[in-house]
């Protein structure tokens, strides 16, 4: 067949199906996939024919676009987000308990030898943090506020909002340095723990006991876990990169991007939390002491008990 | 012919041919959604400003939002662009060349963090300029390509009017296409500056020079629109 005849005999097909994808009811849409695999079979025709380049491209055209327009399937996603978060999630952690295991070294490693080394040797705090930073902590955290971790002209939702900025930022930064192989993942778990243990050492040690911990114990479990999952995260991409197996690096990596991602969204949640429990309940000075670490130790419980036990029960169907 | 392709091939048997975008569109794509993105903020923070304190609160939270979810919900909700890339006609696509959704929009605005480094997406170019298909770290990662959007209904091919006349020798599509193409941009050429050119296919137009060649070269191309 010569290509006007072969034209002239599709022509219209191609005109429908052009004006479908462009949103008119050119035909009943249960055509779609027939009408599709047509036009996918007259591109292969005009190409192993040889005619002209402008046909070719024109149904090279149709063709990407009803590929499109049929595979972007529109599933219900609020069902998988539950799912997601009452046994994925937790089921993925324990998954790569390896690294969430070596994150949660490299992070709480170095703070908690710090908190113990500043008990004994107040000074080294001077190595770490600038005269500037340890005024501000200890303007925060004054037994004499009323609102602790917080300067006293700020508010809640002012507070709310720069946590969520920072936070969650310093999870996507820990997650996505872990591209270079693993470095800047360990690289910002190391730092975070040597900061964070840093300034409980050092707070601790000048007996702001009381208001430092009343206000970290609340939002502490679900922002440290979050940070450690986040450098988990980024070590799986990290090990598809030195490591890829028997895969090439790049299809290595799309294959951890995969999970690594589902535990960055966990880690979102975690950390929008905590900023909001960081944000609304940790400041306030109104309940005591001990209710406040009551509070603090049952999140650590519930949350640990979560990553350990929450969607066994799915993991056998 | 000159265009950085990639070929993908479909459930159906076919392969479709997406165009691939570099790294200047993609700057320049970005750039526009940089500015939407601060305007954006900045609105938010004139109307926020009347909240006080709290209004900080707000434009921290708008500004996350805006700075790692918009691009991700853009691009999957529009169907793989983000506004500039609309104006660019730039689209992502899985590398199936299937429209990306959450999970790899997700993933390539994510690692935007690490292709950022160590200021304007160092990172990102190189390693666009490191694998055949523009990928930066988040594509790679994300199983993305960044393509140009296939034009809808493309403008009748401007090939200037002459007699038409087969090629001595069968040609390749992309052969094919060369000829066209260069005959559809014969207009912008210096008349002299097109008789060099066409003068150059010495298969196609044998020892024809000047006038002859151009002429030649428009007759082939001719009849290659389909003008027999």
């Amino acid at each position: 067949m010569k290509q006007m005849p072969f034209e002239a005999a599709h022509a219209r097909e191609w005109d429908e199906f052009e004006a479908f994808l462009d949103k008119k009811k050119s035909f009943d849409p249960a055509e779609m996939p027939a009408r599709f695999r047509r036009i996918s079979q007259s591109l292969a025709l005009a190409a192993e024919r040889h005619y002209s380049a402008d046909l070719v491209d024109r149904l090279n055209r149709l063709a990407l676009r009803g590929h499109h327009a049929l595979y972007a399937n529109q599933r219900r996603e609020s069902q998988q987000i539950l799912d997601f978060v009452l046994a994925g999630f937790p089921r993925l952690v324990r998954e790569e308990w390896r690294l969430v295991l070596a994150a949660a070294l490299l992070f709480f490693g170095p703070l908690l030898l710090l908190i113990a080394v500043l008990q004994a040797f107040p000074d080294f705090v001077h190595y770490l943090l600038s005269p500037q930073q340890i005024a501000s902590f200890h303007e925060m955290y004054d037994p004499a506020n009323r609102r602790l971790g917080m300067r006293e002209a700020d508010t809640s939702m002012a507070m709310f909002g720069f946590y969520i900025w920072n936070n969650v930022r310093i999870g996507f930064q820990t997650f996505a340095g872990g591209l270079a192989a693993g470095v800047g993942s360990a690289y910002f778990l190391g730092a975070n723990g040597v900061i964070i243990g840093a300034v409980a050492g050092y707070l601790t040690q000048v007996g702001y006991t009381e208001t430092f911990w009343s206000f970290v114990a609340g939002h502490s479990s679900l922002e440290l876990l979050a940070i450690v999952l986040s450098g988990a995260a980024g070590f799986k991409l990290g090990m598809a990169v030195i490591a890829p197996g028997n895969r090439s690096r790049r299809a290595a990596l799309v294959a951890a991007a995969r999970p690594a991602v589902r535990i960055m969204y966990g880690a979102a949640i975690m950390f929008f939390g905590a900023a909001f429990v960081e944000a609304f309940w940790s400041p306030i000075t109104e309940i005591p002491f001990t209710a406040k670490i009551a509070v603090g130790s049952a999140g650590w419980v519930l949350l640990l008990a979560y990553f350990l036990f929450a969607g066994r029960a799915h993991a056998s169907r | 012919m000159l265009d950085t392709t990639r070929r993908v091939a479909t459930p159906e048997g076919i392969e479709l041919t997406l165009r691939l975008a570099g790294p200047v569109p993609r700057a320049l794509a970005w750039s526009v959604d940089f500015l939407l993105r601060a305007a954006l903020v900045l609105l938010v923070g004139m109307l926020a400003s009347r909240l006080g304190k709290a209004g900080w609160g707000v434009i921290l939270i708008v500004a996350f939002f805006v700075e790692w979810l918009l691009p991700a919900w853009f691009e999957t909700a529009w169907g793989g662009q983000t506004p500039g890339k609309r104006l660019f006609r730039l689209v992502v696509l899985n590398d199936d060349g299937t429209p990306v959704r959450w999970p790899g929009a997700l993933t390539r605005n994510l690692l935007r963090a690490a292709d950022f480094l160590p200021f304007l997406y160092g990172v990102g170019l190189l390693s666009m300029l490191m694998n055949r298909d523009f990928k930066r770290l988040g594509d790679l990662a994300a199983g993305t390509v960044v393509v140009y959007q296939g034009e809808k209904a493309e403008a009748a091919r401007a090939i200037p009017q002459a007699a038409p006349q087969p090629p001595p020798l069968s040609l390749s599509p992309e052969e094919q296409r060369a000829v066209l193409e260069l005959a559809e941009r014969s207009s912008t050429f210096t008349r002299e500056r097109f008789e060099e050119l066409a003068e150059l296919p010495t298969p196609l137009v044998g020892r024809a020079v000047r006038e002859a060649a151009t002429n030649r070269i428009l007759g082939i191309a001719n009849y290659l629109a389909g003008r027999q």
